[in-house]
C-alpha cells in the first residue's frame, strides 16, 4: 500500500471542516464540564451533609463508568423519555458531564488548598458566604488548578473521535465515511492523526509553560 | 485623630472594674455561662463576661487557657457549646423562638456581627490583591461604599499604619509587620465598633513588634472603640488596657485594673504566670 499524496491533498479540506465539528465537541464540552464541575465542587464542601454524599456519589459513578456507555446511553435512552437533541449536542452533553466528575475533583483541590485563614477573614470582614466565594475563595483556588484543568481539556479533545459512534461528523466520522465510499483508509486516518497530533502535542507545550509559570509565582 | 468615629462614648478612665457591675449602661459584650470543648479539652468552662462600650481589655494567660477562643467565639468563626454571647443586647449566632434557642437566619447574624472585626496572628492577608485592594475589598463588596470613596478612605488608613507608599504592593512584597499593618487598616476600613486582636504580633520577628505596637498603641490611646486585646507583650498591655483578665484551664481567673494585676496578682496561678513570662 502507497501512501497517495494526490488523494490525501483531496480529503484534507473535508477534514479540515469536520476538525471545526470536533472543536464544538471540545468546547461546549470543556464549557460545560467547568461550569458543572465547579458546582459540583462547591455542594461537596459547602453543601450539608447528605447533599454532599449525593454529589460525591455522581462523581464514583460517572467515573467508575466508561464514557462510551454514556454515550449510547444519553443517544438511545434520552429521546425514548421525550428528549431529542442533535447528535452533537448528545455528545457534548455525555463529554461534559463525564468531564465534570474529573474536573470536580481538581476544583475541590484547588479549593482545599486555599488556606483556612482565608476563610475566616472573610468572616471577621463580614462577607456574605456568595461574596467569599466570588471575592476571596474562587480567585485563589482557580488558578493553581489552570494546568491539570488544561490537561483535561486535551484529554477530552482526544476522546471526541468517540462521538462518531453516535453519527457525529466529527474528523474520525468524516474520514471512516470518506474511507467508506473510495475503500482506503491509510490517507484519511494518517491525516486524521496528524491533525490531532499538530493540535494536542502544542497545547500540552504550552500547559506545561503555563504550570512553570505558576509554580515560580507562588 | 483616628477615622474611626465611634459614636459610642469612651469610658471614663476612673469607672473600670470595680463599678463594672453597677454601670447602668448594657454592656457591649456579655458572655453568658459560655462553655466550649474540643474534644476532652475544655477550652471555654461557663465564662461570664461583661464588657462596656469603649474599654479596652487585655486578656492574658499561658496557651491552651481559652483566651483565643473567647475572641473567636465572639467573632462566630467558632459556635460555644452552651451558654450565649450577646453584643449591644442581641444574641450573636443564636435566635430566640418560643423562648428556645435556635441558630440564627444569616442575615441577621451578618447584622449583629458587622459590629465586630478581628485582627489575626497571621494576619490573613489576600494574596490576590494589593495592600490597597485588600483594605478596599469588604467596604466596596460588604458595606456598599461606591469605589472612589472607599479608596479615598483606604488610603488614609493606609497612612495612619505608616503604609501609604506601599498601597500597591501585594502581601509578598511586605515584610511581617507591614502585612500586619495592612491587616489592622482593613480592619479598620470596616468602621466596627468592636476590635478583636488575637496575638497579632506573635509571628512577628522580634524587630517588627514594635512598628505593629505603635499603631496599637495609638488606636487604644485615640478611638473610642471597644478593644479585645490577646497579648503575651505584658507591657504593652499594660500600657494600653483599661483592664485585664488573666485565664486558665478555660476560667476567668482574674479580672482587675492592669496596675492591680500586674504588681499585686491576688491569685496564685496568675502570679506564678506573670514571674515566668518576666523572667524569660
Amino acid at each position: 500500500m502507497r501512501f497517495d499524496l494526490d488523494y490525501a491533498a483531496e480529503i484534507t479540506p473535508l477534514l479540515l471542516r469536520a476538525t471545526i465539528t470536533t472543536f464544538e465537541a471540545t468546547i461546549g464540552g470543556m464549557a460545560l464540564a467547568l461550569i458543572v464541575g465547579l458546582l459540583i465542587a462547591i455542594v461537596r464542601i459547602a453543601a450539608p451533609p447528605p447533599i454532599a454524599r449525593l454529589a460525591g456519589i455522581y462523581v464514583e459513578f460517572v467515573r467508575s463508568t466508561p464514557l462510551l456507555i454514556q454515550l449510547f446511553f444519553l443517544f438511545y435512552v434520552l429521546p425514548r423519555y421525550g428528549v431529542s437533541t442533535t447528535p452533537l449536542v448528545t455528545g457534548i452533553l455525555a463529554l461534559g458531564l463525564h468531564y465534570s466528575s474529573y474536573t470536580a475533583e481538581v476544583y475541590r483541590a484547588g479549593i482545599r488548598g486555599v488556606p483556612t485563614g482565608q476563610w475566616e477573614a472573610a468572616i471577621a470582614l463580614n462577607f456574605s458566604l456568595s461574596r467569599t466565594w466570588t471575592r476571596i475563595i474562587l480567585p485563589q483556588a482557580i488558578p493553581p488548578i489552570i494546568p491539570p484543568l488544561g490537561n483535561y481539556l486535551v484529554a477530552m479533545f482526544k476522546d471526541t473521535p468517540l462521538l462518531a459512534t453516535i453519527t457525529v461528523s466529527e474528523l474520525l466520522g468524516t474520514a471512516l465515511s470518506e474511507a467508506g465510499r473510495t475503500y482506503r483508509y491509510f490517507e484519511p486516518l494518517t491525516i486524521v492523526g496528524l491533525i490531532f497530533l499538530l493540535l494536542s502535542y502544542p497545547s500540552a507545550i504550552l500547559i506545561k509553560r503555563l504550570e512553570r509559570r505558576l509554580v515560580t509565582q507562588h | 485623630m483616628s477615622p474611626n468615629t465611634d459614636p459610642s462614648p469612651a469610658v471614663e478612665p476612673e469607672s473600670k472594674a470595680e463599678s463594672r457591675a453597677e454601670s447602668e449602661s448594657a454592656p457591649i459584650v456579655r458572655f453568658r455561662a459560655v462553655s466550649k470543648a474540643f474534644g476532652d479539652v475544655h477550652v471555654m468552662r461557663e465564662v461570664d463576661l461583661d464588657i462596656p462600650a469603649g474599654q479596652k481589655v487585655a486578656i492574658i494567660g499561658p496557651s491552651g487557657s481559652g483566651k483565643t477562643t473567647l475572641l473567636r467565639l465572639l467573632m462566630t468563626l467558632e459556635k460555644p457549646d452552651s451558654g450565649t454571647i450577646e453584643v449591644e443586647g442581641e444574641l450573636l449566632g443564636l435566635r430566640r423562638v418560643d423562648g428556645r434557642l435556635v441558630p440564627d437566619n444569616p442575615r441577621h447574624l451578618r447584622s449583629v456581627r458587622s459590629k465586630i472585626t478581628m485582627v489575626f496572628q497571621h494576619f490573613n492577608l489576600f494574596p490576590h490583591m494589593t495592600a490597597l485592594q485588600n483594605v478596599t475589598e469588604a467596604p466596596i463588596h460588604v458595606l456598599g461604599l461606591p469605589r472612589a470613596e472607599a479608596e479615598e478612605r483606604a488610603v488614609a488608613l493606609l497612612g495612619q499604619v505608616g503604609l501609604a507608599a506601599k498601597a500597591g504592593s501585594y502581601p509578598r512584597e511586605l515584610s511581617g509587620g507591614q502585612r500586619q499593618r495592612v491587616a489592622i487598616a482593613r480592619a479598620l476600613a470596616m468602621r466596627p465598633k468592636i476590635m478583636l486582636f488575637d496575638e497579632v504580633t506573635s509571628a512577628l520577628d522580634p524587630e517588627l513588634v514594635g512598628e505593629v505596637l505603635r499603631v496599637l498603641r495609638d488606636l487604644a490611646h485615640q478611638s473610642g472603640m471597644t478593644m479585645l486585646i490577646v497579648t503575651h507583650e505584658m507591657r504593652f498591655a499594660a500600657d494600653v488596657s483599661d483592664r485585664v483578665i488573666f485565664m486558665d484551664k478555660g476560667l476567668i481567673v482574674e479580672d482587675d485594673r492592669p496596675d492591680k494585676i500586674f504588681t499585686a496578682p491576688s491569685h496564685e496561678r496568675t502570679k506564678t504566670f506573670l514571674r515566668a513570662i518576666i523572667e524569660r
